[in-house]
């Protein structure tokens, strides 16, 4: 094969890993009602804590583990003011942001001593001959959230939830707890989703590194219809538009800098004003349930 | 009681996140006292610090008014930033290239005026989205956001770059661009005091006009409201050409009030800071103003923090999301059918 067409195949698959990783989480919380636009938050999070940890033990998987673990913190944060408050997820979502922008602000700039992040991050690499650890990792949670949702009594319940949670509940399904769990696992994919922007896409953090890669993988569930598989295509879809972004950038294309930047953004606006009104979200998206009904 | 608790969330979410605060600068080693006292020097410890107080509510003001009345009406308009840098570069296109020469007293109105339609413009696209396509505005704002901030950069480094080409940055505005600064008051300008009106006159359509009520009664209820004739798509369209309107003033007001021209990173988040102005004022017109006073102080105060107690000014952010959070779960109103 042409040389530069393997280039940007590999280029694309880099780009579109950390979305689909995201979204999956993404899905899964949304197929239980839970609306979390603070992903970009989340994967910001998962991406200092994969930098600190990777970096001071000098192990990418423990860069992984901690990216997930602040993924699910932050994301057990959103559910306690959502779920256990009641407070609106939306606003709570665009807090949740804020908040991580400031708190891994603060963190790199004070606790973290500069000469460090001269150092790179250890990078996780192949897994399989070929294949980079965090291919394998987003193919096999493409095929595990198919499953659960699909074939699993615990997926059924989750989608349940996320259409009737009346009825859900009336069924003794425990509303509240699979919404707790949902929200963490969308939590733990993000985390998972800003580590891999550590450990394999650039080796060091940077201030807002996700650059609002978190609202295009939240744009890729619904692009993706709430299927697994779709939501994978619609991330490679958008690893394709990014690669050949950079591709025209590194020839000389005689484009603007920013407008080429902004290409991702515009074409998410594209297809959800294609795509949004054709797909039925679950019917109880975003929508509280006190847990006493 | 309900009244009086509605009234002191929005203080308790204030002493809440002071106490996160204090426990982050107690884990930081500095001492809390020190920190906050540097910070409300900072904030209004002489002319100069009130000054920049005073510059930094202007924005809020505005963006947060837009924040509040959107929110009110059921629209999550998180979009303010990118509506604010519209209506900056709308203003500097006009101020620097389209209309240099116009005569004084008309170049200032078209000035201000291009940056309200601007952001109207930018508002009502996510509008449109929403009433013609069913994207929800929560995604289109936010998607807005980022291609308004490449559209500053393209502006500044393509066609609003200033003559010279030396730096990334517009021409000077002409003097008669700029906004008169208020007398006896430092570097403040006339753009504080027609945010103030603007506050009043939001109000009074707000809760004693029927265009008002129509709005309000879309935000809580949008079935209801069709019922009773009012069709919620229009109030859509509506409530966001006002709320980008008036985060595009915001930026209009900034380069011609403020920096007399156009450059990346003018906007310190003042689109997102509006987003915890508008929750602790209770989405209600006139709690904008202490609450864009508080934000504005704080953002002021924090860089003499900086220096006293090494906390770096985005820690702010964190008070920020902090405030938001608590006035989410205890201030705000009640939507219809959440309870």
């Amino acid at each position: 094969m042409d040389p530069a067409l393997i280039a940007f195949l590999l280029s694309t698959l880099r780009l579109s890993t950390p979305l689909a990783i995201a979204a999956l989480g993404e899905l899964v919380a949304e197929r239980s009602g839970v609306l979390n636009i603070g992903i970009e938050g989340m994967m910001l999070g998962g991406a200092f804590a994969a930098f600190v940890l990777g970096v001071y033990s000098d192990s990418a998987l423990l860069g992984v583990l901690g990216g997930i673990a602040a993924g699910v913190g932050l994301a057990a944060l959103f559910a306690a003011f959502t779920l256990w408050r009641g407070a609106d997820p939306i606003v709570c979502g665009a807090a949740l942001n804020l908040f991580a922008l400031g708190a891994t602000g603060t963190l790199y700039r004070l606790v973290f001593p500069p000469e460090l992040g001269q150092r790179g991050a250890p990078q996780l690499g192949e897994l399989i001959p070929g294949l980079n650890g965090f291919v394998v990792i987003a193919v096999l949670l493409a095929l595990g959230v198919a499953v659960f949702l699909g074939r699993t009594r615990l997926g059924l319940a989750v989608r349940a939830v996320g259409e009737r949670a009346e009825a859900a509940h009336a069924q003794g399904v425990r509303v509240l707890a699979l919404r707790w769990g949902s929200t963490l696992m969308g939590g733990a994919c993000a985390g998972l989703a800003g580590a891999t922007l550590v450990l394999w896409i650039s080796d060091t953090f940077v201030e807002g590194m996700t650059s609002g890669r978190g609202f295009i993988a939240l744009a890729l569930v619904l692009f993706g219809g709430y299927r697994p598989g779709r939501i994978v295509g619609g991330a490679l879809l958008f690893g394709a538009a990014s690669a050949l972004q950079f591709r025209l950038q590194a020839r000389g294309i005689e484009i603007p800098y920013s407008l080429l930047l902004m290409t991702p953004y515009l074409l998410t606006l594209v297809v959800l004003a294609v795509f949004a009104g054709r797909v039925r979200t679950p019917a109880d998206l975003a929508r509280p349930f006190s847990g006493r009904a | 009681m309900t009244a009086l608790r509605l009234w002191l969330a929005p203080l308790g979410a204030i002493a809440l996140a002071t106490a996160v605060l204090a426990l982050i600068l107690l884990a930081l080693g500095a001492s809390p006292a020190r920190a906050l006292g540097a910070l409300l020097s900072g904030a209004f410890g002489d002319s100069l610090a009130l000054t920049n107080t005073a510059l930094r509510m202007c924005p809020l003001l505005l963006v947060g008014l837009g924040v509040a009345v959107a929110f009110r009406c059921g629209i999550w308009n998180i979009g303010g930033e990118g509506q604010l840098y519209v209506g900056a570069i709308a203003a500097t296109a006009v101020a620097t290239r389209v209309a240099p020469d116009a005569p004084g007293l008309l170049l200032l109105p078209l000035v201000l005026a291009a940056g309200v339609l601007a952001g109207a413009l930018w508002g009502g696209l996510a509008a449109a989205l929403r009433v013609g396509r069913g994207v929800s505005e929560v995604l289109s704002t936010i998607l807005l956001n980022f291609i308004a901030l490449l559209l500053v950069a393209y502006a500044v480094h393509g066609p609003l770059q200033e003559l010279s080409s030396a730096y990334p940055q517009s021409d000077a505005f002409p003097d008669a661009a700029r906004l008169g600064l208020l007398p006896g008051l430092g570097r403040v300008h006339a753009g504080i005091a027609l945010a103030l009106l603007l506050v009043a006159a939001v109000w009074f359509l707000f809760f004693r006009t029927a265009a008002g009520l129509r709005l309000r009664a879309v935000g809580l209820s949008p079935e209801a409201a069709r019922y009773a004739g009012i069709r919620p798509e229009r109030e859509i369209v509506r409530v966001l050409f006002i709320s980008g309107g008036l985060a595009g003033l915001a930026g209009a007001l900034e380069v011609s009030g403020v920096t007399g021209r156009l450059f990346e990173n003018l906007s310190a988040g003042y689109g997102f800071t509006a987003i915890a102005v508008a929750l602790l004022a209770r989405l209600h017109p006139l709690g904008v103003l202490p609450a864009a006073l508080f934000f504005a102080a704080l953002a002021t105060g924090s860089g003499a923090m900086q220096r006293v107690a090494h906390v770096p000014s985005v820690t702010v952010q964190v008070i920020e999301a902090l405030v938001i959070f608590f006035s989410a779960s205890f201030a705000l109103p009640r939507r219809a059918g959440t309870d």
